[in-house]
């Protein structure tokens, strides 16, 4: 008997790319489990990756697609949700394509509340190409590219899109599946810019270099015991909240969506024009 | 002002006006770009008059948001365009790759300006071409006066209907900033091409496999197709790759499907050329000196010839070595440093003399320094 869900994989995709124990899978089966609770209409849906272990995902999951730019899912995202406000679109992406090379567009999609969810597969590392340092990779971490240690501080990207105007924010690890799949719900459900950040396990790279682990389950265990939640992270101080990954469902506002707004403006010239 | 412009009267219209008022005649209903002079009054065009027509305007926060943007929405089935000016066009060539590769229908004006010094140029002649990563034919239309600007912004968009290739309106600072007379033509006298669509369901349609016109139908998305539009190397499903000879033969479609079509997208305008001992080929505004010239070299008695290209890409070789064969030198002026004319010589060699001659001071050729170049050739 065939996978209950292997409907929602493109047919013929299979084998993935992925490494053994990676975290790309999770959230990938995480996205299905949410969109299945949903009952989403998958023909109506749109996937927007960019480039990057985890901007593969639309290869795999069986909806109409955009893959291979680094970091330009947003600006897709824009198009496509502009010229049919109908679809659902959701873009995945890693920490460099939605951090580094794609940051201006992350913050100018979410000031605008554009009408998508974002899933961000935060790994702390460039994983396919090496292992590098990212924009989110822990002070004094090893990578590839810092050998003696990583110097930059890395971005809160939850803080980031919190100042920039996104409208639902959530932070969950890979070691937080039902939570993971809630928020993902939420955040296609949610009308305006949704951002759900993934702090997952790169156990090729990350894992590797970084932490001195290999084993995916020691990943996942590194995950766990790193992470708190947002309630218990308001009775802690700063120094004991050093390093740790504040994980919750931290942002839900209602505001009007870029095109709600732009509806206006479309009965504004047609009133004029009669 | 309503709607699509439809009275056939005349009209004293910017150059860039014209662009906007063609492409919403095309049917474009998304426009996304990023402020540069002296593109910029195409932009304001665009945000004012598609609402009216039920379409959606954005300023983008960069040229690599625009291009993105409207690649998205023409893959959600709306006609879509993005206008800059050569230094923006540099950042767009990233976005043209993958627009090649998918065979997403857009239009791009390019309206050439001297980087710093807002002054004409044709120095991104070759950047139009060659600009972008990966194998590709790019088409590129150069008009010479305002009414050109609107008609082939129009054939802009069904040539990248047609081929799912895109195009780009080549223009420049002097035409796009010029108020000329222009007939804005009634709406059935337009020709209006769109994408083919599929005719079988989804489980039995190949989304990359040509028809043959060497085009693939299109879905849009959200029709239950389910496509995956991927840069990298993909089957005829769309799937990727790692296939080497599937990227060579997905490339072989890609540019054929434009090279094997040479006379259905090549257009040109012949003056004096039947008789003509000595032609000049040029394309743009200094097809407009050349005319000039030409006819005052015909008032001397002197038989020279004009071949306008209106499609400056893909090159017809064809026809370029048909008039080489016709007369007995060709002159190419051009605003950089001559650039165009390698090309053209290509075409010629073994046949006739080909001779630049390139100004690069950010203005066009007088009529008169085009004369003084055709006597001295002759
Ligand atoms: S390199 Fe890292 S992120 Fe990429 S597939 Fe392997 S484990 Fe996953």
């Amino acid at each position: 008997m065939a996978h209950p869900n292997l409907n929602y994989l493109r047919p013929g995709s299979l084998p993935h790319m992925y490494c053994p124990g990676c975290g790309v899978g999770q959230i990938l089966n995480c996205l299905i489990y949410a969109v299945k609770e949903l009952d989403l209409d998958m023909n109506k849906v749109v996937t927007i990756g960019g480039v990057g272990c985890t901007s593969r995902i639309p290869a795999y999951f069986n909806t109409d697609a955009i893959h291979g730019i680094h970091g330009r899912n947003l600006a897709f995202a824009t198009g496509v949700k502009l010229a049919n406000p109908e679809l659902s679109v959701l873009v995945i992406m890693g920490d460099g394509d939605c951090a580094a090379i794609g940051g201006n567009h992350l913050i100018q999609a979410a000031r605008r509340n554009l009408d998508v969810t974002v899933i961000v597969n935060n790994n702390m590392n460039y994983g396919m190409t090496g292992g590098q340092v990212s924009p989110t990779t822990p002070t004094g971490a090893t990578t590839t590219t810092t050998s003696r240690g990583n110097i930059e501080k890395p971005f809160d990207l939850c803080k980031l899109v919190e100042a920039a105007g996104g409208t639902f924010i959530s932070r969950w690890t890979t070691a937080h599946i039902p939570q993971l799949i809630n928020s993902i719900k939420r955040g296609i459900m949610h009308r305006g810019f949704s951002f759900i950040e993934v702090v997952a396990q790169c156990p090729t790279q990350f894992g590797r270099y970084a932490l001195g682990l290999r084993d995916p389950v020691e990943n996942l265990r590194w995950l766990r015991e790193n992470s708190v939640t947002k309630t218990q992270a308001e009775k802690m101080s700063e120094e004991e909240l050093r390093g740790k990954i504040i994980v919750g469902d931290f942002v839900e506002k209602d505001e009007p969506t870029l095109v709600e707004q732009y509806e206006v403006i479309l009965k504004k010239a047609q009133l004029i024009q009669r | 002002m309503a709607g699509i412009k439809t009275s056939s009267d005349f009209e004293f219209m910017l150059g860039n006006h014209a662009i906007a008022e063609g492409a919403i005649a095309a049917g474009c209903r998304f426009f996304a770009g990023y402020p540069i002079t002296p593109a910029n009054e195409i932009s304001e065009r665009m945000s004012e008059r598609l609402p009216e027509v039920g379409g959606k305007f954005i300023q983008m926060e960069d040229e690599l948001g625009s291009i993105y943007a409207i690649i998205g929405a023409s893959l959600a089935g709306v006609k879509a365009m993005t206008a800059t000016a050569s230094a923006g066009y540099n950042y767009m060539q990233e976005g043209i790759e993958f627009a090649v590769a998918t065979e997403t229908p857009i239009v791009i004006v390019d309206v050439m300006r001297i980087r710093g010094a807002e002054q004409p140029t044709h120095a991104d002649i070759m950047q139009v071409r060659w600009g972008a990563a990966g194998d590709h034919e790019m088409i590129v239309l150069a008009p010479s006066s305002v009414q050109e600007l609107f008609d082939f912004t129009i054939e802009a968009f069904n040539l990248s209907e047609k081929y799912r290739n895109p195009v780009v309106v080549l223009s420049e600072m002097t035409i796009s900033l010029m108020r000329e007379k222009i007939r804005i033509p009634h709406p059935e006298e337009i020709t209006i091409v769109n994408r083919k669509h599929p005719t079988v369901p989804p489980e039995k349609f190949f989304p990359f496999e040509a028809e043959e016109d060497g085009v693939p139908p299109m879905a849009r998305f959200g029709e239950g197709y389910r496509v995956l539009y991927t840069i990298n190397p993909h089957d005829k499903r769309g799937m990727i790759t790692g296939d080497l000879e599937i990227y060579e033969k997905l490339y072989q479609r890609i540019i054929e499907k434009i090279i094997r079509n040479l006379d259905d997208i090549v257009k040109f305008k012949e003056y004096f050329i039947e008789d003509a001992d000595i032609a000049i080929v040029t394309y743009g505004s200094e097809a407009r000196a050349a005319l000039e010239a030409v006819r005052m070299a015909r008032a001397e008695g002197i038989k020279a010839g004009l071949l306008k290209l209106i499609t400056v890409w893909p090159f017809h070789d064809a026809l370029i070595r048909s008039l080489a064969e016709r007369v007995k030198k060709i002159i190419v002026p051009e605003i950089n440093i001559g650039k165009y004319y390698r090309e053209v010589q290509r075409a010629c060699e073994g046949i006739t003399k080909v001779v630049s001659l390139p100004i690069n001071r950010g203005r066009m050729h007088s009529p008169k320094e085009i004369l003084s170049k055709i006597r001295s050739e002759m």
